[in-house]
């Protein structure tokens, strides 16, 4: 349970970051009236809807990390035998990156205000993103085709539920990315599709590092790079 | 050293209005809704039916503990069923679902200043999953080989296992089914109270002028986002295991016989991941709890509450804390004694800020001007009932006393008196508080006092005899004991005893539902205020709330949620939106 108590302490930590700025040893009771100096504690700056995304990718987060650690408790077992990883997933991850570039560029072109290349941006990264997708589907395929099948070792369920459970998200947010391409094809207005297209590169820019730490775990370089991790320790 | 303004001539919030949502139909405005009182409505309606079915399922498994063998019709098997669906429902569908879902969106708006929740299209949807959620867990009822009996934990390898009621049947599928769907619904809901509480407060309505209903509502939604996970995780794998034949829990196993198909899993790494949910789940239900008790006691002893930023401060290190005791549930599991010397420390370190708590509150009562109105018994009883539960708590919290006492009676006393009754009594007095806000009209007092006096004398006569039947070592989760060595005759009489109390407490619960659908008509007519409290939900221009909450203009806080009889005011109470400073020269209590 190890990666998931990490995880908690680095929300533990932006929490606390964030409380220790809120005037928690204010003394309320003799405090009346508006004083200039709370203004400020009233509500972040940030768009309502970033936070909510934000609040959201924390338990997006929080999901993958106990996944990570069922994986890494159960791989201690004796039963466990490491499948070989398809080569095409190495493409995968390079037309993943690709989304989340277009998408960059995607934000980068509404803030200037050019819709054009905005709807460049969010074309390219749908069908990259889908291509993704087909690509993992491939990828399964191939597996199963070899004989590594979802029931027959722990590390192949394993395999099979995280990347589906990765893909599922993926597949959520195309829901998003859709819904903001039918506002920049219709003519929403700025400084919506703006924050509509923000949302979109922030949400896959999490799922790409999540994809990432998926890859090194399902390699075996995350559980190489503990066992080094443990051998400095000890 | 005090720091006054001069208030007057505030101009209005200069933070734009959040465009509202208004409904064009029957339908939008009272089913499909995206108003957060009517989804509140929705979710405690919803999660007061499922209940009323846990209620009556523990009416069944009474029947069988205080009469073993006069009822043919509750098998063993039946008996496991009632069990695990007793416990599930309790817990998840009605606690977690009336406090969070049910609390949280009627207050956290009201009381925060805002018009409704950040997210509102969101919101509903949480409620209609919820609600699938429950539909699909009653859907087992009915289904081949009725719901599940793993126990409310739902342990497996036996989970999924042809010996336990629904293993190889429906039963355990919906069961998990029904729990991912709940999880989904409600990390909806909790996005949005989260980020209502953090987005959503009025002008003035810094953090520590929140009331502490609104504090622990927060946190334990908090701590639900990132709990609930683990018990996603770990049912979205025990449906792997159970219906695509996957290892993950199941190990190598022999079933009558036969060799199943599984191998090498692990059933204590479900054990973990259940118990990363399941410990701060305790919490989840009693924060909400903790915050509204406070604001209960202090609005009805007409007091400020004692010592504010400590209730503040325990609420956000229980939170804290709570992630890292969640192997004192799996002493007996085998696992390495220094573990258990480590969460039973940090099980006992868990005590401190909920004992700052308890003498908050009482020292918020000493020398108050109580009013003993049927809210302020209910957070009496509260009190007096969670510090026996805690107290046993304690004594369970020790691995050396925790392994005789493991899976006996005592261990259901203990976390009945603890998390279901001590929250469920707090449930009922902030309905008896909040009903007038809600419906405009009060409950019947003559009703109430009995629904308390009846609910509150039975639940002790209920649950503080099995800490003896614990102790003399009867074991829990057994459907008949009658001719063991430990079933003295007067064990047997005791279990006779509390049945009858179990059903006495439970028709009480009868009457307050009468209660409750006769005063929406009959009740006496409330007014905006009744109890003169200070929190905004009691300021709303009209009652019920309309949409919007608030009239033309968000209220502007001045002032903190407790001040009751300031010295030197005229009223003994100043809501949170008067202007003005009452006694600048007032220490803190």
């Amino acid at each position: 349970m190890s990666v998931i108590l990490v995880f908690l302490l680095v929300i533990a930590g932006f929490a606390g970051w964030w409380l220790s700025h809120q005037r928690l040893t204010a003394k309320p009771w003799l405090e009346q009236g508006l004083a200039g100096d709370f203004v400020g504690f009233d509500r972040s700056a940030l768009p309502t809807a970033k936070i909510g995304l934000g609040v959201f990718l924390a338990v997006v987060g929080c999901l993958f990390s106990l996944f990570t650690s069922a994986y890494f408790m159960r791989m201690g077992l004796p039963d466990w035998q490491p499948l070989p990883l398809p080569r095409l997933l190495w493409l995968n991850t390079g037309v993943l990156v690709l989304s989340s570039v277009a998408l960059q560029c995607a934000v980068v072109a509404a803030r200037k205000g050019q819709v054009d290349n905005v709807r460049l941006g969010l074309a390219t990264a749908g069908f990259t993103t889908l291509a993704f997708l087909v690509g993992q589907l491939m990828a399964w395929w191939q597996l199963t085709g070899d004989g590594y099948l979802l029931a027959s070792n722990p590390a192949n369920s394993f395999f099979y539920l995280i990347t589906g459970m990765h893909g599922l998200h993926i597949l959520g947010g195309l829901v998003g990315l859709g819904r903001t391409s039918i506002g920049a094809w219709n003519g929403a207005r700025p400084e919506r599709l703006r924050l509509s297209v923000e949302l979109c590169a922030m949400y896959w820019h999490f799922l790409l590092f999540v994809w990432l730490c998926i890859f090194a775990l399902l390699a075996g370089w995350a559980a190489t790079f503990i066992d080094i991790c443990q051998r400095l320790m000890t | 050293m005090v720091d006054v303004t001069p208030a007057d001539a505030v101009p209005p919030a200069e933070v734009g209005e959040v465009e509202l949502y208004h409904p064009h139909s029957w339908w939008t405005k009272y089913v499909f809704s995206q108003d957060a009182k009517v989804i509140a409505v929705q979710y405690s309606a919803t999660a007061t039916a499922i209940g009323l079915v846990a209620l009556v399922l523990s009416w069944l498994m009474r029947l069988q503990l205080g009469f073993p063998g006069t009822f043919d019709f509750i098998t063993p098997e039946a008996y496991y069923q009632f069990i695990t669906m007793h416990g599930m429902i309790m817990v998840i569908y009605l606690l977690t679902a009336l406090f969070l879902g049910g609390f949280g969106n009627y207050l956290i708006p009201l009381m925060v200043g805002a018009r409704d929740m950040v997210f509102p299209y969101v919101n509903m949807l949480s409620y209609w999953i919820y609600l699938l959620a429950v539909l699909v867990l009653v859907s087992s009822f009915f289904a081949p080989g009725g719901p599940t009996g793993a126990g409310w934990t739902l342990y497996p390898p036996q989970a999924i296992m042809s010996g336990t009621p629904g293993g190889q049947d429906w039963g355990i599928i919906l069961m998990l089914s029904s729990l991912i769907l709940f999880i989904v619904g409600f990390t909806m809901g909790g996005l949005n109270y989260v980020v209502t509480v953090l987005q959503g407060r009025t002008r003035g309505m810094t953090l520590m002028r929140l009331p502490l209903t609104v504090w622990g509502i927060f946190t334990a939604t908090v701590m639900a986002l990132l709990a609930f996970p683990a018990l996603f995780v770990a049912c979205v794998m025990m449906l792997l295991d159970r219906v695509l034949g996957t290892s993950f829990f199941m190990p190598a196993i022999v079933e009558m016989g036969e060799q199943l198909q599984h191998n090498g899993g692990s059933p204590i790494l479900f054990q973990h991941l259940f118990w990363f949910f399941g410990h701060p789940e305790v919490y989840i239900v009693a924060l909400p709890a903790f915050g509204i008790v406070s604001d209960l006691i202090s609005t009805h002893a007409r007091k400020n509450i004692f010592g504010y930023r400590m209730m503040v401060w325990a609420i956000i290190a229980i939170g804290a804390l709570s992630f890292v005791v969640w192997a004192h549930h799996m002493y007996v599991s085998g696992m390495n004694p220094y573990f258990g010397f480590f969460f039973a420390t940090t099980t006992l370190i868990i005590a401190v800020p909920t004992a700052i708590k308890v003498y908050n509150w009482v020292l918020t009562l000493w020398r108050g001007d109580i009013h003993l109105t049927i809210p302020m018994l209910f957070a009496l009883a509260f009190i007096v009932t969670f510090v026996n539960g805690g107290l046993t708590g304690l004594f369970l919290g020790n691995v050396v006393v925790d392994v005789p006492l493991s899976d006996t009676m005592f261990v259901v006393a203990h976390f009945h008196m603890v998390m279901g009754v001590a929250p469920i009594l707090v449930i009922f007095g902030a309905i008896y508080h909040w009903y007038p806000k809600v419906t405009g009209r009060m409950l019947d007092e003559t009703l109430g006092r009995f629904h308390f006096w009846v609910t509150f004398v039975g639940a002790y006569l209920i649950f503080f005899p099995m800490h003896y039947l614990g102790l003399m070592g009867v074991p829990r989760r057994y459907a008949e004991l009658t001719d063991m060595t430990i079933m003295t005759e007067s064990a047997r009489h005791l279990n006779s005893f509390i049945s009858i109390m179990a059903f006495i407490v439970g028709f009480a619960q009868m009457v307050f539902l009468f209660n409750l659908i006769w005063s929406i008509r009959h009740g006496r007519e409330a007014g905006g205020n009744p109890w003169r409290a200070t929190t905004l939900e009691w300021q709303t221009p009209q009652t019920p709330p309309a949409h919007g909450n608030f009239g033309k203009e968000l209220p502007i806080v001045y002032r903190w949620a407790y001040d009751y009889s300031v010295p030197g005011a005229k009223e003994d109470c100043i809501p949170q939106n008067v202007p003005g400073d009452f006694a600048p020269s007032r220490e803190p209590a």
